[in-house]
């Protein structure tokens, strides 16, 4: 006689947006694993059409409130490259400046408020802080310095308002970022210092191998440019994304899902691709923080990802110091274009993974189509396939204890919900 | 027992990010938790309890209909409920879709349309159930949030400014980009919160914190209209962030019947 067992997480908790698992198990064996996205659809890359170009970031940074300067500049890159506009090189170090900021705040949020609980069997991050006082506190002001940073050159740490098609509205003075330098540098030891302490966590073995995808630059770490890079295929370039990858509806979920087109295959966004496929162009000291302190590399055990998170909090403190120090302010804030009939498309990595935006543009300078891949509706397959393999070995626990993993094991990527619908609650099916 | 009052923060259609600015109290956020407990906070805590809760922190707007029920229960169980940010106050940046064609923009995502359950419009909480307190802002200032929270706990009378964001602009010393360089900007008829970030970055105010009270949208309107602002730019600045809150609602409308070619 077959026995079915279902296991529902009707809310998955600490990630970011809404979703739900369902877990099917026949006769001992998963049948399905569900990741459900119930996150309501909010349209936007249908009411994006017949705006003006100009209004683009502003509307694309109300995609996720965690990461909405990677939308921001996902999207001005699109157009700029539609239009061919020129970017100043000092503009685009003040660029990757404000991505260091958004990296810095949205990664010490996951790593200490929403991922570090788990090792320990804490709810929360403010369960964990009455154990480790200082170790969260010290998280907090690191993240801090990159909300702050995001405040002097973005406005506000959520949905900035200074990114604009062709540079910035408003450049800040050397004076403005200069005050930032005690507290970074600040932060900067205090990151080398906890991802020593979050390396020696205790980690689950869950090392499966899979492709990973990332941008990839010849010098410098990957973060609004670059050939979509992967350690299974040839490299590729981002205009060519859409002939190799593509979305589909599933009836559970309303985050579409992304996968290679000719193979079907899932695939792995996010730092774990990141260090893997750019561990070159990492910083000095993250250079030395992986020879002194970290697994070898690559890393590709899931649970790691919060050491990769870590580094990369220490590349973005590092390298926003140093385009700070060597900051001056260009002449113009912005490059002046004329809008023409065109289409353009950019890839950024996201602090969860890679993202991409397509836009046409008509004569008049309006959006015309657009179509925008989010991280977490491409990583959403391989989290499925990933749960298919970890689950097994806890079939003989409590549907709590099972549920309770799979709820760890999803946490490690990150999951931007919000965002991924045009995506989480934990259904378990035992038959 | 403790007497700490009971929170729960809970979303419906957002971006996160007026929760988030929860976490983001960086310096108040483990005090707070001693202060207060947080029974209910699935970004934040694998720990979820039931209500009943003394505050609900409602994030996001109402735009299926499942979320219309969901809704109905937390007010039922909350003694104070506080919608917080633009979606939850006035439906968001997702209420663009109250001026489209519905099923065309679900068509144009989902290639099988009927899996997808959602309303033709996104709107505020206050349209469904009773709200105690609207906190505005898309994201809502975090200073205030702790101002709201604060005075819950206390029992008193929360303190948050109605007047516009031109006053702040005054007070940080910016230069009015209205009067000196013609820009079509919102900050008369905007309400304050934000810190007038906008014009200090050297572009107009977009309307984050919806209609400040008491304003005089046609005025405003007919003197942008004079200038060289087009009937499209001011009908897509009043249609962004707080489209549908009410008095912009109204004001883009009348500007779109007596322009009728302002939505070309």
């Amino acid at each position: 006689m077959s026995s079915t067992r279902k296991i529902t997480v009707n809310a998955l908790t600490r990630v970011e947006g809404e979703g739900a698992l369902h877990i099917r198990i026949r006769d001992e064996l998963i049948e399905s694993v569900r990741l459900a996205i119930y996150e309501p659809p909010r349209f936007f890359e249908s009411f994006l059409r017949g705006r003006a170009i100009e209004e683009v970031p502003d509307l694309t940074a109300r995609i996720c409130g965690i990461c909405p300067v990677a939308y921001q500049m996902t999207s001005v890159h699109a157009i700029e490259n539609s239009l061919a506009i020129a970017i100043d090189p000092e503009i685009r170090r003040l660029r990757r400046l404000l991505v260091c900021g958004e990296w810095i705040e949205s990664h010490v949020l996951h790593i200490f408020l929403l991922n570090a609980p788990d090792f320990f069997g804490c709810h929360s991050g403010i369960e964990l802080a009455e154990r480790f006082p200082d170790q969260i506190n010290t998280g907090l002001r690191i993240k801090k310095i990159g909300n702050r940073l995001l405040e002097v050159l973005g406005g506000r740490a959520v949905h900035p308002v200074n990114v604009r098609v062709g540079g910035f509205h408003h450049l800040p003075s050397k004076d403005e970022l200069k005050t930032l330098l005690p507290d970074l540098r600040w932060s900067l030891e205090a990151a080398i210092e906890s991802t020593r302490w979050i390396a020696g966590f205790d980690f689950p073995d869950f090392d499966l191998d899979c492709e990973l995808i990332s941008l990839q630059n010849n010098d410098e770490y990957p973060f609004n440019e670059g050939v979509i890079a992967s350690t299974c295929c040839p490299s590729i370039n981002v205009n060519e994304y859409e002939q190799h990858f593509g979305e589909n509806q599933v009836e559970y979920s309303t985050a579409l899902q992304s996968s290679r087109r000719d193979s079907s295959a899932p695939y792995l966004l996010g730092p774990l691709a990141r260090v893997a496929l750019n561990s070159r162009q990492l910083s000095p000291s993250t250079k030395h923080l992986i020879e002194t302190a970290c697994p070898p590399l690559p890393l590709t055990n899931r649970f790691q990802a919060i050491i990769a998170r870590s580094l990369e909090v220490v590349h973005a403190l590092e390298e926003a110091i140093d385009v700070i120090e060597n900051y001056s302010p260009p002449y113009h804030a912005f490059t002046n274009y004329r809008p023409h009939e065109s289409a353009g498309c950019a890839a950024t990595e996201a602090p969860r993974g890679m993202i991409y935006h397509h836009y046409g543009i008509d004569s008049r300078g309006m959006v015309a189509s657009a179509n925008i891949v989010p991280p977490t509706s491409q990583n959403q397959l391989q989290i499925e396939s990933d749960l298919r393999e970890f689950l097994p070995q806890w079939l003989n626990d409590s549907d709590e204890t099972i549920a309770s993993e799979a709820e760890k094991l999803i946490r490690t990527y990150d999951p931007c919900i919000s965002c991924s619908t045009h995506f989480l609650k934990l259904t378990i099916d035992r038959s | 027992m403790n007497n700490k009052k009971r929170l729960g923060v809970f979303k419906f259609a957002s971006c996160d990010g007026c929760q988030l600015q929860l976490l983001s109290c960086e310096d108040e956020l483990l005090e707070l938790a001693e202060t207060i407990e947080i029974a209910h906070f699935l970004e934040a805590s694998s720990f979820v309890q039931e209500g009943p809760f003394d505050i609900a922190l409602v994030e996001g707007s109402l735009s299926t209909s499942v979320d219309v029920d969901r809704i109905h229960k937390i007010r039922s169980s909350s003694k104070t409920l506080v919608a917080i940010g633009a979606c939850a106050t006035s439906g968001g940046v997702q209420a663009l879709r109250n001026w489209g064609d519905h099923d065309e923009f679900v068509a144009a995502v989902y290639a099988s349309p009927q899996y997808v359950d959602s309303l033709s419009t996104s709107t505020a909480i206050a349209d469904h159930v009773p709200v105690d307190f609207e906190l505005r802002g898309c994201p809502i200032d975090k200073r205030q949030l702790l101002e709201v929270i604060g005075a819950l706990i206390a029992d008193r009378k929360t303190r948050t400014p109605r007047h516009s964001v031109c006053i702040d602009c005054k007070r940080r010393g910016t230069v009015c980009l209205a009067v000196t360089r013609q820009q079509p900007c919102l900050g008369p008829i905007t309400q304050t919160g934000c810190g007038a970030i906008c014009p200090a970055y050297d572009r107009p105010c977009y309307g984050c914190f919806g209609p400040a009270a008491q304003v005089n949208c046609p005025a405003l309107s007919e003197h942008y209209l004079a200038g060289d602002t087009t009937e499209t730019t001011l009908l897509h600045a009043l249609r962004n962030v707080s489209a549908a809150a009410n008095v912009f609602q109204i004001e883009s409308d009348r500007i779109e019947s007596a322009h009728p070619e302002s939505t070309q």
